[in-house]
Formats: C-alpha cells, structure tokens, sequence
C-alpha cells in the first residue's frame, strides 16, 4: 500500500478547474518530484495535502489515516495533519529566533522542555545550523533560512515532508548544494519527501521518481529518471524535459517526407504502426541526437558554431528550419570541426515521433 | 517518535463536526459592529432629513436650503475652501520645492518645523491670532491704534480673510509633505537630461519638474479642500462675532440655539445633507483626478536630486521661509503662552502683569480637571477600541476576503470623508433613545463618534502591516500544529504589534484635542478638553482659555515627543 495517495482530487478557484479527478501515490522513505509548468496545480494539489485547500472531490491518505474525504466527509484541519512543509519563501518567522522557529511544532505538542532542546540541537546538526541557535532570521542569508525551514519541517514529522520549490529563491551554485544537502538527509532520516518545482533539471539530479504535469493539471508521466528522458510519453514531457528540434513528417504519396518547408527531404526513420496514418507527424530530436553525415540526403548550412568547452554547438539552417545540433569536443576532435558557412549532411538518430500539434519554430 | 497524526484517527468526521469558524466570527463581528458604529449614524441623517413622523417629505429639506442664512454659509463655505486651497498650495509647492530641493541653509531642520502647524490643533491658533489681530481688541490692532494714531483697527481677523489665512496657516503641510515626498523620490536623471538637451533650469521646473509632481500636488490639494469644507473650529472661532457662517458652524449654530430640541437637530441633518453633498463633489473630483494621473518615473527608492543653487537668492529666500515659520509657528504659540501668564486679558504683555492664577485655577477648577480627565479616557479608550476593531477589519479585508470585503472597507473608511459635525448628528439621532438606547450626555456617546470618526485610521495602518505578513507565515504555523487562534496569537498579532501601536496614537492624538464632534454631543459632566477650551473662551476668560490651551500643547507635544522616540528605537532594530 502506498504511503500517501492522492484518489481523484478535483479542486477549482471558481470557475477556474485547477485540478480534476488526480490520483498520484508516494511510496514510504522515497523521494517523490512533481514537476509542471507554472500554474498548473502542483502547489494546489500540496495546499490540499496540508489542508489549506478543500478540494471538491476525492481522497487523501497518508499511512493509514484519512486525511480527507469528500464522501465521508472528513478533513483533518491543517495543525492536526502533521506534515512537514518547506515554502518556496521559507516562511521562517522573523521575529522569532532560530531555535524558537523550530520548537514551535514541539511546543504545540506541548513537549517537555528538555525533550524540545534536545530535539532542537540535533535537528540542528542535521542541517548544520549549531551555531546559529540564538540568531533572528533576519541575521541569517537565504540558503540560512532555507535550511532554518527544513529543520522546522523535520520537527514537524520525519515520516513526510512537502518541500515547495524550496530552491527557487537560492542562486544557482547554493541550489547544486541544497539538492545534495536534501537528498543526504532523506538518506540520513528516511522521511518520504515530496518535492515540487517547476525546474526538471532539479527533479532529475534529485527524484527517486517523477511525476510530470501538464499546463491543465493533468498527470501525464510517472517514472524514473531514465523512463522520463528515454521513453517520454508525450511531446510535452519530450520538450518539457530540455532542449529540442521539432521537425514536422508530411505524407506524400504514401511516403512520410520530411517537411523543410521549401523542400522536402526523404526520412529514413520508422514512424511507429499508429502514427502511420496522419498526414503530419511531429518529430523531435535531441541536440546531441543530430550527427553529420556526409552521405545524407538531407542537406544543411551551418550558420553559427559556438565552442563552449565540453562541446561545440552549432545552428544549421535546412530549409527554412533552423537546427540546433551539439556535438561533444571528443567527437568534434576527431571528425574534424565544421565551420561556418560549409554545407553539410544531417542523420537523426533518436527520433520521438508524436501526433501533430500546432507548428512551432523551434 | 513523537506522532501527531496518531490521534487524528479518533478525529475521523472533524469537518462534519465543527463548530463554525474563527474567520466567520471574524467577519460576522466585523459587519455588526461597523453596521452599528458607522452604518446606523448615517442612515439616520438621511431618515430624518427625508421623513418626518414616518412621511416621505422634502419639506424641510427645501425651507432649509432656500433660507438665505443656508445659502450664505454655504457660499462662504465654498469661497474659504477654495481660497485657501488655492493659497495652501501654492505655498506648500513652494516650500516643498525651496527645501526640497534648493541648497537653502538649515534643510532638515526647517522641514521638521514646517510640519509642525500639522499637529498643533487649529482651533488654538484661531484663538491666538483673535488675541491679536481681533477688530477690537486684539493687541497688535490696539498697539497699531495707539502708535499711530488710526481711527480703526488696520488688520481683522475676524472676516472671511482671516479665516482663509488661519486656516491656510496649518492645511497647507498636507500639499507640503506630499510634494516634498514626490520630489526626493523622483528619478534626477530626468532632469538632468533635460539640462543636458540645452534646457534652463527655470524651463526643466516648469516642463519637467512641475508636470511630474503634479499628482502629489493635486491629492494634497484635495485633502486640504475636503479638509476646509469640514472644518468648524477656525471659523466658529473667528467668525460667529461677525455673524460668518461656514456650513459646519451653521450647523452647531441651530443646533446650540434650539438648546439640544429635535427640532434644531432635524434641521442640523438637512443641512448636514448639503455639507455632504458638497464634500461628496470634491470627493468625485478627488477620484477624477487620482484616476488620470500617475506617473511610475517617481521610484519607490530614495534618490539624491540634483540640488539647485540658489545664489544671491540664498539668504533673502531663507529669512523668508524663517518668518513664514515666525508667523506660522511662533507667533500663536507665544501668544497662547503669554496670554495664558496675563492678569486679565487686554492688559499689556509685560512681566509686571504676569501671574500663574490662570493655571492655579484651571487646576482647581472641577471642569476643567474633569475635561482633562474626560480626554484623557476618551483617547486612551478610543485609541484602543479602534487600534482593535481596525485591525479586526483589516485582517477581515485583507486576509479572510469574504464576499462584501469591499463593502466593509468602504464601511471602515466612509466616516473619514464625513464631516465631524455631521457625523456628530448622527450620533446624536442614532444614540439619543430613538432606536431604545440612550448614551446623550453621557461619554458613551463621544466615544462612538470617536471610534467611528478615527476608524480609517487604524483599519489604514494594519491593512498595510498585514500585507507585509506573508499568507505562508501563517500557513506555516498551522501546519506546525498551530490552530487558527493560535497562529494568529502567536505569529500574525506579533508581527503587526508595532503598526497598531502607531495605529493607536495615531488616534489618541487628534482625540486629545478634538472640539468639531465634541462641542455637538458633550453634556454637562462630559466636556472634553477642546470643549472646555471653547467655552472658557467664549465665555470672555481668555487668559484662562490660553492656559488650558498650552496646557494642550504640552500634553500633544509630550506624547509626540515619546511616539517618535519609539519609532526611531523600531527602526534602529
């Protein structure tokens, strides 16, 4: 049985359906990362998990306890759930100091005060922040307080603790940090995490699994790193995952041909059984999945190439499309660089093919 | 472990259970209470001035703005309002820009005393410029007579002039303080490349100084215009020996001669009608205006404007701001203080004739004792139902946003832009035994208008405190196990304690020296200070009507003094 369970959550702010019938499942003592564009509901669907949102429709479970219910008509009140939260703005009380900001769950629980200052100091250790036990927040920097709100969250429970884009405020070097810093202590503690962020980077370095939303708060993927970058389901969660080429297959005579606009090249790939019969076809393509190739028919211009250490990257224009191709300094090394200007032949070699959508620059 | 969530099992069906919530009390106290406390007063101006005995009948309403003495007062109303509009902001833009952005000596200094005629109670100075420049026998007009041998008094202030210039005299800080403000955050850049286009600096203050400040000029003109059309105690003080009426004088006048009788009250609230009608005119151009203009090259952040030198002009233009600031500031305030020492008013102000009997005997005197006592439990009372009741709505407004939360703003703010003496009737009709509960001629009934008056107030500082608090700020401590009540206690209440502690001075210090609702609704046991002030002088005893005024001044001054030192220690945190 799963730890916490989301069954067929429906929540809207009026007229505005932020989530309908979502069901998503956090095993125990795993990290869980819910990534989606902005505004498609993750912080709602965390909000009606705290119990600060009422959701219309559906179950929430942690453990054994019903958390919510709209036929039975339970909702435990947010400060009856016990569910560690970290904000994305901290949320650390400013006129409270470090040590009293993380006795407040105790002290709510009406601890006693010897099992609170033990608590404190070794939350404290955990997150490394010994030494600012007296400090207000104000005297502290943002990595500071986030991990001032981590504490917090791990005296709340250390069974389960949402973090909502946690990092979004750190610059990029203390977010690289963070990530490593919450993963070590979820190994050390072994609470289950549930980790929002619109950044699929983060959710990659960080999650055991992934759950991807899309813009109309629909759950579209669930998996692994490695499901969701080498078999993503759709196109969104293909372009939502990094950088993409999006070509468009138009059939001709039976015969898919890649649309170039003024031109049409012959596509040596195999369009997948479904997909045979639409008339366009969208086709995606890594970076790194366009190799040069002398032999193929489909001809290009490079008109730029950037060097950028690890690897050249270069913009080819075919047609009236515009490919951006990167190829690591090993393989550049050895097939010689192209430069600027010279023509060239272009192999695809990891094509994601999808039905159409709308047609899109890329 | 320690594990909350074990015990929420026996808590299966908590919603099904639940009492009603701490956020619907809320919001339920708040619409009952600003129902009762400003709602109720001005739907009984309006009930009565339209019906009588249960009738639909626009018969009074009609005898009472035909009258030639209405029309009159009216006139002056509007005449004072507009003269010492037009004179309050010219010399506020003035000033704002000599100190704002001149390199005239003494700068901060000046700007402080220039704020001062914002607190100092106006009425004060109508009394201390009637000591001196009264047709008859003021001291400078007597000294001028006898000196140089004129048949008449050379100055009057008991006209329409010495009105405007009294008034004037304290009202036009609002376009001052305002102005000052625009200018110091308005981006010098935009200047600066007006001077480097080829512009003369008497062209980038009309073309672009000017036109950028003209939002902060126009709302602090508008605040002295609504300010002057309310106003009562200049002109009850300068004009009644004249037989000068403004709309809120006329409206005590028919009040005070039909001695308290409905009758007199009735016809208060049909010309109190008319005084709303007009403040409701100047409060529709006020929206007009604030809606076209704005300008967003005014930053937020504090910048360093270019200063301009004044040259020559230097001097002359600083001995001109220091004897505006005589004759403003120091002037009235040396006259309270040395009529207060005199024997007997009309005496010459020399040493040989001082004596501190007048304060001997305002501190013996029971009334007066009492008046101070009154004010005294009225502020503090006041200041502190209010600091609540405001927050109470501010939290409604802000946090909770129930349906009708714009109507309840609306409700907390209505009576600022409601004249006092209005108001006042209000009170008077609502609280007086007709809707079965009588508080006239008890404090009760002063302490309403107070709270209903000075509501805005606190409602205004905790609405913005409020918005500084985070929603997470609270969400986190209920998720911490905190209920409602106590994140509120324990997280919302702290962070907001220092904004309704200034929100409660804020009250308490126009409360201590209030007479516009006061004089309307005292009785025989409950004058407070300003009311005492007032009769005292218009029962002839100036000497001891100044004592008790600069009594006043202290205590203002005092509390003042202490508010800003708790500020500054805030700050310095």
């Amino acid at each position: 049985m799963a730890y916490v369970r989301f069954e067929n959550i429906s929540f809207a702010y009026g007229d505005n359906q932020v989530l309908k019938n979502f069901s998503l499942s956090l095993e125990k003592n795993e990290i869980m990362c819910l990534v989606g564009p902005s505004g498609c509901g993750k912080t709602t669907l965390v909000r009606c998990l705290l119990g600060l949102n009422r959701p219309s429709e559906g179950e929430i479970w942690v453990g054994d306890t019903c958390m919510f219910s709209s036929k039975r008509r339970i909702n435990v009140p947010a400060e009856r759930r016990g569910i560690g939260i970290v904000f994305q703005d901290y949320a650390v009380w400013p006129h409270l100091t470090v040590k009293e900001n993380i006795a407040y769950p105790m002290r709510k629980r009406k601890v006693p005060k010897q099992e609170i200052d033990r608590r404190v100091e070794d939350v404290l250790r955990l997150v490394r922040m010994s030494e600012y036990i007296n400090h207000l927040p104000s005297q502290l920097s943002g990595g500071q307080q986030q991990r001032v709100a981590i504490a917090r969250a791990l005296m709340t429970s250390d069974d389960l603790i949402v973090m909502d884009e946690p990092i979004t405020n750190l610059d990029a070097k203390l977010r690289e940090q963070m990530l490593y810093e919450i993963r070590e202590l979820q190994r050390n503690v072994g609470t289950t995490v549930f980790y929002i962020t619109h950044d699929q980077r983060a959710a990659l370095q960080l999650g055991d699994r992934i759950a991807i939303m899309d813009p109309k708060g629909d759950l579209i993927q669930l998996g692994s790193d490695e499901d969701i970058i080498l078999r993503p389901k759709t196109r969104f969660v293909f372009e939502f995952i990094g950088v993409t080429n999006f070509l468009n297959l138009k059939r001709v005579d039976g015969q898919h041909k890649l649309d170039l606009g003024s031109t049409l090249a012959p596509w040596p790939g195999e369009v997948p059984q479904e997909l045979r019969g639409g008339a366009v076809i969208d086709v995606g393509i890594r970076p790194n999945d366009i190799v040069f190739d002398r032999s193929s028919p489909v001809r290009g211009t490079v008109e730029r190439a950037v060097f950028l250490g690890s690897e050249y990257e270069y913009f080819v224009r075919a047609g009236e499309k515009t490919l951006r191709i990167q190829q690591g300094s090993l393989d550049a090394g050895q097939s010689g660089i192209v430069r600027e200007g010279s023509e060239v032949g272009l192999k695809f070699l990891n094509p994601y093919y999808y039905p159409a959508a709308r047609e899109e620059a890329v | 472990m320690i594990n909350l969530r074990g015990k929420t099992k026996d808590l299966a069906a908590v919603d099904g259970r639940r009492r009603i919530g701490l956020d619907a009390v809320m919001t339920a106290l708040s619409f009952v209470l600003l129902l009762v406390i400003v709602v109720t007063p001005i739907s009984m101006i309006i009930y009565h001035a339209f019906f009588y005995q249960g009738q639909f009948s626009l018969d009074l309403l009609i005898d009472q703005f035909t009258r030639e003495t209405t029309l009159s007062a009216m006139w002056n109303t509007i005449k004072i309002a507009l003269l010492v509009t037009v004179f309050g902001t010219i010399v506020g833009v003035f000033y704002a820009w000599l100190l704002g952005r001149s390199n005239i000596p003494g700068k901060s200094l000046m700007r402080f005393l220039f704020t001062i005629p914002y607190m100092f109670p106006p009425f004060l100075g109508a009394m201390a410029w009637d000591l001196l420049l009264n047709g008859r026998s003021g001291y400078l007009n007597r000294w001028a007579i006898k000196t140089f041998g004129l048949s008449s008094a050379p100055f009057n202030i008991n006209s329409i002039w010495g009105i405007v210039f009294v008034e004037l005299s304290y009202y036009f800080p609002f376009v001052f303080m305002q102005v000052v403000s625009a200018l110091e955050r308005m981006d010098p850049t935009l200047e600066e490349s007006a001077r480097i286009a080829g512009a003369r600096q008497g062209t980038v203050i009309r073309k672009i100084t000017l036109p950028l400040v003209t939002p902060a000029i126009s709302s602090g003109a508008l605040l002295i215009l609504i300010s002057s059309l309310a106003h009562f105690g200049v002109p009850a003080i300068l004009g009644f020996s004249q037989g000068i009426f403004t709309l809120p004088t006329r409206i005590y006048a028919v009040i005070a001669r039909s001695g308290g009788s409905f009758d007199g009250i009735r016809q208060g609230a049909a010309l109190s009608i008319l005084l709303v009608a007009v403040v409701a005119i100047a409060l529709w151009i006020q929206q007009r205006v604030i809606r076209s203009g704005g300008y967003d090259i005014i930053k937020g952040k504090s910048m360093r404007p270019t200063v301009i030198n004044l040259r020559g002009a230097r001097i002359p233009l600083f001995i001109l701001a220091l004897s505006t600031l005589v004759v403003i500031v120091l002037v009235p305030l040396v006259m309270i203080f040395l009529v207060a020492l005199v024997k007997a008013y009309g005496l010459p102000l020399i040493p040989a004739n001082f004596t501190l009997a007048n304060y001997e005997r305002i501190f013996t005197a029971s009334g007066t004792i009492e008046s101070i006592k009154n004010s005294m439990i009225l502020s503090v009372s006041a200041g502190f139902i209010t600091m609540i009741l405001g927050t109470l709505v501010a939290y409604v407004v802000q946090k909770i946003r129930p349906k009708g939360s714009t109507l309840l703003e609306v409700m907390s703010v209505l009576p600022y832009s409601i004249p006092g003496t209005v108001l006042a009737i209000g009170v008077i009709l609502a609280w007086s035994g007709s809707l079965g509960i009588n508080l006239y001629n008890t404090l009760w009934i002063i302490l309403v208008a107070y709270i209903a008056r000075y509501l805005s107030f606190s409602m205004k500082t905790s609405s913005a405190a409020l918005l500084q608090v985070h929603p997470s700020l609270e969400e986190a401590a209920r998720t911490c196990g905190a209920s409602h009540t106590e994140s509120l206690k324990d997280i919302t209440l702290p962070l907001i304690r220092p904004a309704m502690v200034s929100g409660f001075f804020l009250i308490f210090l126009p409360a201590m020296r209030e007479v516009t609702t006061s004089v309307l609704l005292y009785g025989p046991y409950t004058r407070t200070l300003g009311v005492q002030i007032y009769s005292l002088r218009d029962a002839g005893m100036m000497p001891q009507a100044s004592a008790l005024g600069s009594v006043a001044i202290v205590l203002i001054v005092v509390v003042n003094t202490i508010v800003n030192a708790l500020n500054q220690r805030r700050k310095g945190v």
